[in-house]
């Protein structure tokens, strides 16, 4: 186990230099001048000039590289050319907002797609498992805005059990901001929810399948057993894949729903920059989501190898 | 008394009627065999007692264990016997456990959940019945896992499950089935000392007559969900009076009519053959490690000739097969067919064909049997004319109007039978034969070995007849060679090899193979 950890460890650490070269690239690449791309084509030669300087593109395309990846090791991001603030505290605060976001949703996420998919799984062709499938179908085919819009509708404007939008931040105690963030986790976690369950029973249902589980059965275990015992955890395998990708996908693509609600998270900080030419935000959060998706694919890779024993001893 | 006791058994399954009326019984102490081909109904009658069943089964009859009605019994009282009671081996030791599980715990749980002991004890007790089943502490701990183990260390670690808490009756559904012939005869001795031991009843289910024949106090035969026969094991070959098991005997010791036909010259050549493959490195950055899977093999394939590759799993018969096809490439030596290199030059594979073991996994179930047969014809870069696809499916014994039907439409041996048209499509002058009869019913076996011994005569056919089957090749080919650890250790003419082996390897593997009464 230990050789296995350190082994993606290693994976771990050439994936990440790798991204960060490739990122470097990407900007290097562009056509025409990170400096002048940024003020737009109306730009003082002068102002131009002066941001190449603060930029340090005066200098090697290496030490350029070198002195960007010591900053972002030491926490140093570098300064947001619209915000005139230092990057990190910038993705500090939209963190703050969107990291608590994506656990919840994907919290909310597992808690109902497990009980489902095990249900549906259980009682296949029954009433029950048909009504899961189109319910999960659905919520598959719901736009998660307009979903998010309907429970504005229902549960801040007419039953005012929540507001409609924005983030009184922790400061306000951790039960207000919870409450912030429910009406947009759960509009999250809809579609997240419906594509885990599905597969949780999929997956359940090849497992029970196996012949492993009749063995179990001819050991006198009841149906019940056997899937406690020895179908659930062989089911896992493929339901910690899809949880790994979800993961990433809720931290750095709720961009759609924080507008709905008015939430100051990393997809639209990531969006405005954009549109602002903000090339070191964007280098930056890009940067931070390609490490948040690397570490989860790590503690995914971790997980497997907890539940599968035949990761282990290979190496 | 008898132990389990089953009368005028009648299963159906969503309608169709399956099982017919069976009536068998065993007493304490007793091997009962239980023969039969594929769709027999015999390892249903097994499920049926343990009430182990697939959905939308209904069953009715009479099954009794140790005098306990089974059918009336609920759920729960099932499940207190089920283990305990009767104990079931399965046929697939490599997906019969629980691969995330070890085996100590897997064994012990039998014993947890039927007497709530402490953890401790059950694994004590599981080691205990481990170490009866040849699988002793010091070799194996208990905290070993499936994949750590051979297809016959698994088998054992499956009985042990089915003994551990000293069952009355043990069902073993074709155990050895997928193992090879020295592991074969290590479990089936092991079978027969616990069932001594124990005054256990057993229930020997399998197709090999030789197998259940060798082993078996009492034999019973069944065919499309009726007993059609029972005798005395040791006595069947002389008192059978039904015509089907007559006719399984037949199958089984088949020898399709041959007569020589083969010329001096060598179509294929093999020399000095080896290939290494790397093994993942031990250290970080160190060299990879080699495995030799075939080493130094050297031998001939003379025009018209049927040469059987006899070997056990892993001996290294699937790497020299992928090698002859020219689809890997060897690290030493030289294939040539027909004195052309297969690495040097492609062209000559043209000349050699394969069919497989599996008839089912080597089609695309897509595309119809015209396109399946028609498939060599990508080498020739044109395509199949329809006469050509008439006379290869007429020449296998199916119709011309089978080419539009699509392959889940065949029975496993018609199967096998367009497998052998797409290698004779493009009139091949080798087709190799991997396993390619392993799959089938012995009656099936017997015809498409006819069907094989017809076609070299009138195609001029030579055969490499690869397989772990002693049978099969004694009754096919003109010469063998033994392969064991990569390496050739016995050739010589199938006479020679099968009534004085040299080598001690090949002699084991003679003495380990079950043989029909004569």
């Amino acid at each position: 186990m230990l050789r296995y950890t350190v082994k993606r460890l290693g994976s771990l650490l050439a994936s990440l230099v790798v991204a960060s070269l490739v990122i470097f690239a990407c900007i290097e690449v562009v056509p025409g001048d990170p400096a002048s791309f940024m003020l737009g084509i109306n730009a003082q030669p002068d102002t131009v000039a002066a941001l190449r300087e603060e930029l340090g593109l005066n200098r090697a395309p290496h030490e350029r590289y070198i002195a960007w990846v010591s900053g972002l090791v030491t926490g140093d991001f570098g300064t947001s050319y619209t915000y005139r603030s230092p990057v990190s505290e910038i993705v500090v605060e939209r963190l703050a907002i969107s990291l608590p976001l994506a656990i919840y949703a994907l919290s909310l996420t597992i808690l109902v797609a497990f009980p489902v998919g095990i249900l549906a799984a259980t009682r296949r062709g029954s009433l029950t498992d048909i009504s899961v499938m189109a319910t999960t179908q659905l919520g598959v085919a719901i736009p998660n805005f307009w979903f998010a819009l309907l429970m504005v509708l229902v549960f801040a404007v007419n039953l005012r059990w929540f507001s409609a939008g924005g983030f009184p931040g922790w400061d306000e105690g951790f039960l207000a901001a919870v409450k912030a963030l429910t009406l947009p986790a759960i509009a999250l976690a809809l579609p997240q929810a419906s594509i885990l369950a599905r597969v949780m029973r999929s997956s359940l249902l090849d497992t029970l399948s196996e012949d492993y589980i009749r063995t179990a059965r001819a050991k006198g275990l009841t149906a019940r057993q056997a899937l406690r015992r020895h179908a659930l955890r062989n089911a896992l395998i493929p339901v910690l894949t899809i949880i790994g990708l979800q993961f990433s996908f809720l931290l750095a693509g709720a961009i759609i729903i924080e507008n709905v609600f008015f939430l100051p998270g990393l997809g639209r900080l990531v969006f405005q920059a954009i549109s602002q030419r903000d090339l070191i935000v964007v280098e930056s959060v890009v940067m931070l989501l390609v490490f948040a998706v690397i570490i989860v694919n790590f503690l995914v890779d971790l997980a497997y190898a907890w539940v599968d024993p035949r990761l282990r001893s290979r190496t | 008394m008898t132990l389990l006791d089953v009368q005028n058994l009648v299963l159906s399954i969503h309608g169709t009627s399956v099982l017919k009326g069976i009536s068998l019984d065993i007493a304490p102490g007793e091997i009962c065999g239980v023969i039969g081909e594929s769709g027999s109904g015999k390892s249903l009658t097994a499920l049926s007692a343990m009430q182990l069943l697939p959905e939308g089964s209904d069953c009715s009859g009479r099954i009794t264990i140790a005098g306990r009605d089974v059918l009336s019994m609920r759920e729960a009282e099932l499940c207190r016997m089920r283990g305990a009671d009767i104990g079931m081996v399965f046929q697939e030791p490599m997906t019969a456990l629980n691969p995330v599980q070890t085996i100590g715990h897997q064994v012990a749980e039998t014993i947890l959940i039927h007497e709530g002991t402490s953890k401790a004890e059950a694994l004590s007790r599981a080691a205990e019945t481990l170490a009866r089943c040849e699988m002793p502490q010091s070799r194996f701990p208990l905290d070993r896992f499936p994949h750590e183990l051979s297809g016959g260390q698994r088998q054992r670690v499956v009985i042990a499950i089915a003994i551990a808490l000293g069952p009355k009756l043990l069902i073993a559904d074709e155990p050895t089935t997928a193992l090879d012939v020295t592991t074969q005869a290590e479990i089936l001795s092991l079978l027969r000392r616990l069932v001594d031991e124990d005054g256990m009843g057993l229930m020997l289910i399998s197709h090999d007559l030789a197998v259940v024949t060798g082993l078996a106090d009492d034999v019973v035969i069944m065919k499309d969900g009726e007993v059609v026969e029972r005798r005395t094991a040791r006595t069947l070959h002389r008192d059978m009076t039904h015509p089907y098991t007559k006719a399984l005997f037949e199958a089984s010791g088949h020898q399709p009519d041959r007569t020589e036909s083969r010329i001096e010259e060598p179509l294929l050549k093999v020399e000095s053959v080896s290939r290494d493959y790397l093994l993942p490195r031990r250290t970080f950055l160190g060299a990879h490690p080699k495995m030799r899977a075939v080493d130094a093999v050297r031998f001939e394939v003379r025009r018209g000739e049927c040469v059987g590759l006899v070997g056990e799993s892993g001996c290294g018969k699937s790497t020299l097969t992928r090698a002859i096809l020219g689809l890997e490439r060897v690290q030493e030596g030289s294939i040539t067919l027909d004195g052309r290199d297969v690495f040097a030059e492609p062209d000559v594979r043209r000349k050699m064909q394969v069919v497989f073991q599996d008839p089912f996994g080597s089609f695309n179930p897509r595309h119809r049997v015209a396109r399946l047969v028609s498939e060599p014809f990508h080498r020739l870069n044109r395509s199949a004319t329809t006469d050509e696809v008439d006379e290869a499916l007429t020449s296998v014994g199916l119709a011309p109007k089978d080419k539009h039907k699509y392959i889940h439409e065949f029975s496993g041996g018609q199967r096998q039978r367009i497998a052998i048209a797409r290698a004779l499509i493009i009139r091949p002058e080798l087709i190799i034969l991997d396993e390619a009869v392993s799959a089938l019913d012995v009656s099936i076996r017997a015809q498409i070995l006819d069907l094989l011994v017809d076609l070299s005569v009138t195609y001029g056919l030579t055969y490499l007849f690869i397989t772990h089957d002693l049978t099969v090749v004694r009754s096919i080919a003109d010469r063998i060679l033994v392969m064991h650890a990569g390496r050739i250790v016995e050739q010589g003419t199938t006479d020679e090899v099968f009534e004085a082996p040299r080598d001690t390897y090949t002699r084991r593997l003679l003495d380990a193979a079950p043989k029909l009464p004569v």
